[in-house]
């Protein structure tokens, strides 16, 4: 049976639903030493700001049950030296080049937005609205739907690239936001990020992050994150790409039969560089078991 | 870098809560160099989830050891493991304990476990002749069963100071006690100090350094996520801004680094 993995995400058409999540996967350069990037349908970059961020004061990560906290602060090198020295290596691979892109202020958003869409080798950005590790005001900006409206809303004036907007699960009502990110024009959502959270150490009563709290990923948030996909893809149109914890193929089908139509591995990179590709044929030797030729068929069927 | 399932070839107790592995893993073995370190997983599921660094202590042509000091659950877990299991390794990562010239004097300062890679260091440079450097190891243990190797040491042809916090064997004291009281007599020669063992102990090495105005380099520690230089988890204060711990380490020369901010 001749298999067919194409899925979209929007505009974006993908070759396979397998991507790699932003920030885990810096900007390809240290993995493609150890696995093929040609077999991934999608490599999402460590969020770009305007400017170069040095990152928040370590220690920046501490493990937890099934998980771990970080607090990197968005480190990385800016959009002009992300531009120069990371995206031609990128640019080799034929994968799509999804950049995720972070910012305090809108006009920061926007400028780096107009940076990148001057390049020819970008295939979409997603919009990081959730970094719990970035806040204004106390505040993780992608909390209010008004503000992701209007973010994406002028990021839409600004670029043609197609936007994923990354939202955070951490409020009551992720719908809600959701659909604000569609109505502003958004071509998918990128679904969860990190979840806010704290560690101890009671021997020095101090906090094991230097930054206090930090995000928490891995196969501790996945439950979380399977329920945020599919609450929030019976609520808006747009596709969706799934992830938090997925370490392999059966978790990957989890997110897959909520709603996502493609998922993302995160911190499971850092665990086993060939998640990715084992997850993908994991996904394959379901689809031929169950024989289901189109991926596509999968997407949103769980039956509740 | 390398990634590869390296089968335990042996895996026992050396000294109290201390462990030795072997590992058959020849590709990285042919590249490793002493300082640099592996990445492996304690487990195949997910606890402990992230793997664990630990520095090279040995290679030969296909194989690799590691000395390693039970903490928690990796640790526990790892020394649980059997010949003929195989653990999932990422190395060899991070940079190298790096001779500059032919200096007159190689001093190595090891705390407890901070010997292993500081063997694996003494054991190359005598291997490359000719080394014209007089080589001495200085080694604090806490007391004269928690020496690692002392048979191996004993072979090599280097001058060995030991130092133990009972007076067990030795010096009686902390080793940076005896390193100090014997380090101006050095200082009329050309001298590089490698070091690695507990923080306190670098950072004594790296304000001696300063003020003596000899070169040195430590092995750092820091909790580590993918360990190949992209989540940036594992950075330490430097002098420059920030450095992290798996690529631009865990080797640093004492200058690099802003010790004040590093506690
Ligand atoms: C580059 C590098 C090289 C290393 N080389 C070696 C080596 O050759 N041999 C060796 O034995 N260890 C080495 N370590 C340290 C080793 O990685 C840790 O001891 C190990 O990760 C502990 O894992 P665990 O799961 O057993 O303990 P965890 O469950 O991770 O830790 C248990 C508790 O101990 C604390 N802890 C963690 N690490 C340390 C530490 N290093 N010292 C004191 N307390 C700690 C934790 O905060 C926690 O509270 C190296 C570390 C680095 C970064
Ligand atoms: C170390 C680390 C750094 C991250 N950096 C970013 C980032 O820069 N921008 C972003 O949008 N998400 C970032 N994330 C979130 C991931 O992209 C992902 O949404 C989250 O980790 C959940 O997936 P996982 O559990 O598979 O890791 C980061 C996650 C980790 C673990
Ligand atoms: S452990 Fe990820 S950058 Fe060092």
């Amino acid at each position: 049976m001749l298999l067919d993995l194409t899925t979209h995400l929007g505009r974006i058409s993908l070759k396979n639903p397998v991507l790699v999540a932003s920030g885990t996967f810096g900007y390809g350069e240290e993995y493609a030493e150890l696995i093929d990037l040609n077999q991934l349908g999608g490599i999402i970059t460590k969020s770009v700001t305007l400017k170069p961020r040095e990152g928040s004061f370590p220690p920046r990560l501490t493990e937890t049950p099934a998980g771990m906290l970080n607090a990197i602060g968005l480190e990385n090198p800016g959009v002009e030296l992300f531009l120069k020295e990371k995206l031609p290596f990128l640019s080799q691979f034929d994968t799509k080049i999804i950049v995720n892109i972070a910012g305090e202020k809108e006009d920061e958003f926007c400028q780096v937005a107009e940076k990148l869409s001057k390049a020819k080798t970008i295939d979409a950005l997603e919009v990081n609205l959730s970094c719990p590790n970035l806040r204004r005001g106390g505040y993780i900006l992608g909390k209010d739907p008004e503000v992701v409206f209007s973010l994406i809303q002028t990021l839409k004036r600004v670029t043609d690239l197609p936007l994923l907007a990354k939202l955070t699960a951490a409020v009551s009502e992720p719908t809600e936001i959701a659909r604000a990110a569609e109505e502003a024009g958004a071509e998918a959502l990128s679904l969860i990020n990190t979840l806010p959270g704290m560690a101890i150490n009671i021997q020095t009563r101090r906090p094991r992050l230097g930054n206090i709290t930090g995000g928490l990923s891995g196969p501790a948030i996945r439950p979380i994150a399977v329920r945020v996909v599919w609450e929030v893809a019976r609520a808006v149109r747009i596709p969706i790409l799934g992830m938090g914890g997925i370490m392999k193929g059966d978790d990957a089908l989890e997110f897959i039969l909520a709603g996502a139509s493609a998922v993302a591995v995160g911190t499971a990179n850092f665990v086993d560089p060939t998640t990715p590709g084992q997850t993908i044929k994991q996904i394959e030797n379901y689809l031929k078991k169950n024989k289901i030729r189109r991926f596509r068929e999968l997407i949103g069927k769980v039956e509740t | 870098m390398i990634q590869s399932k390296g089968e335990i070839l042996f895996n026992q107790e050396v000294a109290p809560s201390c462990w030795k592995m072997q590992l058959l893993a020849p590709e990285i073995a042919n590249q490793a160099q002493p300082g640099q370190f592996v990445h492996l997983r304690c487990t195949e599921n997910y606890s402990p989830l992230l793997r664990r660094p630990f520095s090279l202590h040995r290679a030969s042509e296909r194989k690799i050891e590691i000395l390693y000091q039970i903490i928690g659950q990796g640790t526990r877990l790892l020394a649980e493991k059997v010949q003929g299991e195989t653990v999932d390794l990422l190395g060899p990562l991070g940079r190298a304990f790096q001779v500059k010239g032919q200096p007159e004097i190689i001093v190595l300062v090891a705390g407890g476990v901070g010997i292993a890679p500081l063997y694996f260091l003494a054991e190359t440079l005598l291997k490359k002749p000719p080394l014209n450097s007089k080589l001495i190891l200085f080694y604090g243990v806490k007391s004269k069963e928690n020496l690692l190797g002392y048979g191996d040491l004993k072979k090599l042809r280097i001058n060995l100071e030991i130092a133990t916090e009972d007076g067990s064997l030795g010096f009686e004291g902390e080793i940076l006690q005896l390193f100090q009281s014997r380090l101006l007599s050095f200082l009329s020669q050309s001298l590089q100090v490698f070091a690695c063992g507990p923080l306190g102990m670098l950072k004594n090495i790296a304000s001696l350094s300063l003020k003596y105005n000899f070169p040195a380099q430590v092995s750092l520690e820091k909790t580590m996520g993918c360990g190949i230089g992209v989540c940036r988890g594992c950075v330490i204060k430097g002098s420059q801004g920030y450095l992290r711990v798996c690529k631009e380490g865990p080797v640093f020369p004492v200058e690099d680094i802003d010790w004040a901010a590093i506690s």
